[in-house]
């Protein structure tokens, strides 16, 4: 899982242009150019060893704790694990449970990217407001947001609200400074271009601003739609009575590690989803940045 | 369709918000371009050159004195302007075709005729087989036509050019100079170009301003007394070429030595 997730954002990277790593890049772009060129054996050699590793993986997981004597409730095996997926599905709601987190990543991710993105331009657009507010932006990206859970369960209850919250909370940030930071260098002289043209301030921004941060946006976008996770997740844990999370805290009242495994497992693919969903979405949008990894 | 260019006067003094300190970017500078007439500004760096563009594209006014475009101060940026710097400013999620309908975006065409003009400026640039390609998959040569297109596509009556080919190789800047020189006499507008590299402002211009280091004024100014105003190749291989190159040459570090 950790290995194709890697694979992506390497070969992503090319794309966004905006952290270069002189020294790093070289390196990724022979291992991740490689397969896509068609270089045959190679890329089949690497897709082998990727399968190869996890497979070893799954046997040392499936083989080695019954192995060394390690009880069930403290590592179940893969096999276990598998089974307690039908359990779930058969008894726990499993299904409700997992759409319950699904939506509610998707739905606070939307709301949080849309916010901080929001926030990003009008602050990008007022160099006043953003020296203004700039001390207390940093105070509230600082402050742990997951630590809020508990306060807003106080606040509305034990429903989906808190956890949307947290959600739209931990993923307003990081989009909200790239959008900012990408509208703070947008080429000055693109935009006296655009005034010589007498252009409005509206139709500068559409025209001009907005498209150059898109890059930015998107960096931003992939950083907190893995972090979208984290968010359902804690409002769940804290104080949820559906969704993954809550099945985590439910297994573990149990003793039911492989119920906590198996919520682990799934939450782990709606982040990878997400993510994918929003590396995809950027590949299209940014068509014309792509170099030679198309 | 072509416009006369008159600086008065002009002195452009810069404040900085955070210290207080200001400086003095031009200094009671006064230069013409008659209507059609290429002007070569030649100076040194840090002489305000760019000072000049932002003030003659309506940017930003004077502190003294004033610029007037047939007659008419500049106040504000105005429709018959257009400028292009030695970044092709070409806008990388737009086709080509699409940077060049950007300026004529702001103009009461219709969304057909935008893209007729453009594709007709694109032919006179000899780009119309990269209408649809985007910018980071020409060379640095194609993308500065583009830009040019794009300069000509609103039909300015005065084109500011800040060292369009100060970024390119040798041989595509032979090759754009003569392209420009041609498109430039062809569309028959007033032209300011400012540049630092002296053969190119002797092969290319009617007439050369000389500025000073800086705060900027003008020191020399003369007509380049030369044939083949629209063939920058075959002018500069006149003999006489040479004498004005030396006298731009003097004169700008004579002013080097004074100061």
């Amino acid at each position: 899982m950790t290995v194709t997730a890697d694979k992506t954002l390497t070969v992503e990277r090319p794309v966004r242009r905006s952290a270069p790593k002189p020294g790093k890049d070289t390196g990724v772009s022979e291992t991740t150019t490689a397969p896509v060129k068609g270089n045959g054996s190679r890329a089949t050699l690497e897709v082998g060893m990727m399968v190869g590793f996890g497979l070893v993986f799954l046997a040392i997981w499936e083989f080695l704790p019954p192995a060394l004597g390690v009880p069930r409730y403290i590592i179940p095996t893969f096999s276990q694990c598998m089974a307690e997926f039908a359990r779930m599905w058969a008894q726990e709601d499993l299904g409700p449970n997992f759409v319950s987190t699904l939506i509610s990543s998707i739905v606070g991710f939307a709301l949080g990217g849309l916010l901080g993105a929001g926030a990003g331009y009008l602050l990008g657009m007022s160099k006043l407001w953003e020296r203004v507010l700039a001390p207390y932006i940093l105070a509230l990206q600082i402050a742990p947001k997951v630590a809020f859970a508990p306060l807003f369960i106080m606040w509305f209850g034990y429903n989906s609200i808190p956890k949307l919250l947290v959600t739209v909370l931990i993923v307003f940030f990081p989009i909200l400074v790239n959008v900012l930071q990408s509208m703070k260098t947008v080429d000055q002289d693109l935009m006296n271009l655009a005034r010589v043209y007498s252009m409005s301030r509206w139709k500068m921004f559409l025209k001009i601003e907005l498209p150059s941060s898109l890059p930015q946006l998107f960096a931003g976008l992939r950083i907190s739609s893995t972090l979208a996770v984290i968010g359902v997740t804690v409002g769940e844990l804290v104080g949820g009575n559906t969704g993954l999370g809550f099945l985590i805290t439910y297994g573990e009242g149990q003793a039911n590690t492989a119920m906590v495994f198996d919520a682990i497992i799934l939450l782990t693919l709606i982040g990878v989803a997400l993510y994918f969903a929003i590396a995809a979405i950027e590949k299209r949008v940014l068509h014309y940045l792509e170099r030679n990894d198309g | 369709m072509t416009s006369r260019l008159d600086l008065q006067n002009i002195t452009k003094v810069f404040t900085d918000r955070k210290t207080g300190n200001s400086v003095t970017a031009v200094t009671d500078m006064s230069f013409s371009v008659a209507p059609g007439e290429l002007v070569a500004v030649v100076g040194p760096s840090g002489c305000g050159k760019s000072t000049i563009l932002n003030m003659v594209s309506g940017l930003y006014g004077p502190t003294e004195g004033q610029v007037l475009i047939d007659g008419e101060k500049v106040t504000g940026t105005r429709p018959e302007v257009g400028f292009m710097l030695q970044k092709d400013l070409l806008l990388p999620w737009r086709s080509i075709v699409e940077n060049v309908e950007f300026g004529l975006e702001e103009r009461p065409f219709s969304k057909a005729e935008r893209r007729k003009r453009a594709l007709a400026e694109l032919k006179r640039m000899q780009l119309a087989d990269f209408a649809d390609n985007y910018p980071h998959q020409l060379s640095g040569g194609m993308r500065q036509r583009a830009a040019l297109a794009r300069t000509l596509a609103i039909e300015p009556e005065l084109v500011l050019l800040d060292e369009p080919f100060s970024a390119l190789d040798a041989q595509t800047k032979l090759v754009l100079q003569r392209h420009f020189a041609r498109t430039i006499a062809e569309a028959g507008v007033t032209c300011v170009l400012i540049t630092h590299d002296l053969n190119e402002a002797v092969i290319m211009s009617d007439r050369v301003v000389v500025l000073s280091g800086r705060p900027g004024r003008v020191v020399d100014e003369f007509a380049i007394d030369l044939p083949h105003r629209t063939d920058p190749l075959q002018r500069s291989l006149e003999p006489q070429c040479g004498i004005y190159v030396k006298r731009l040459f003097d004169a700008l570090h004579l002013e080097n030595e004074e100061a």
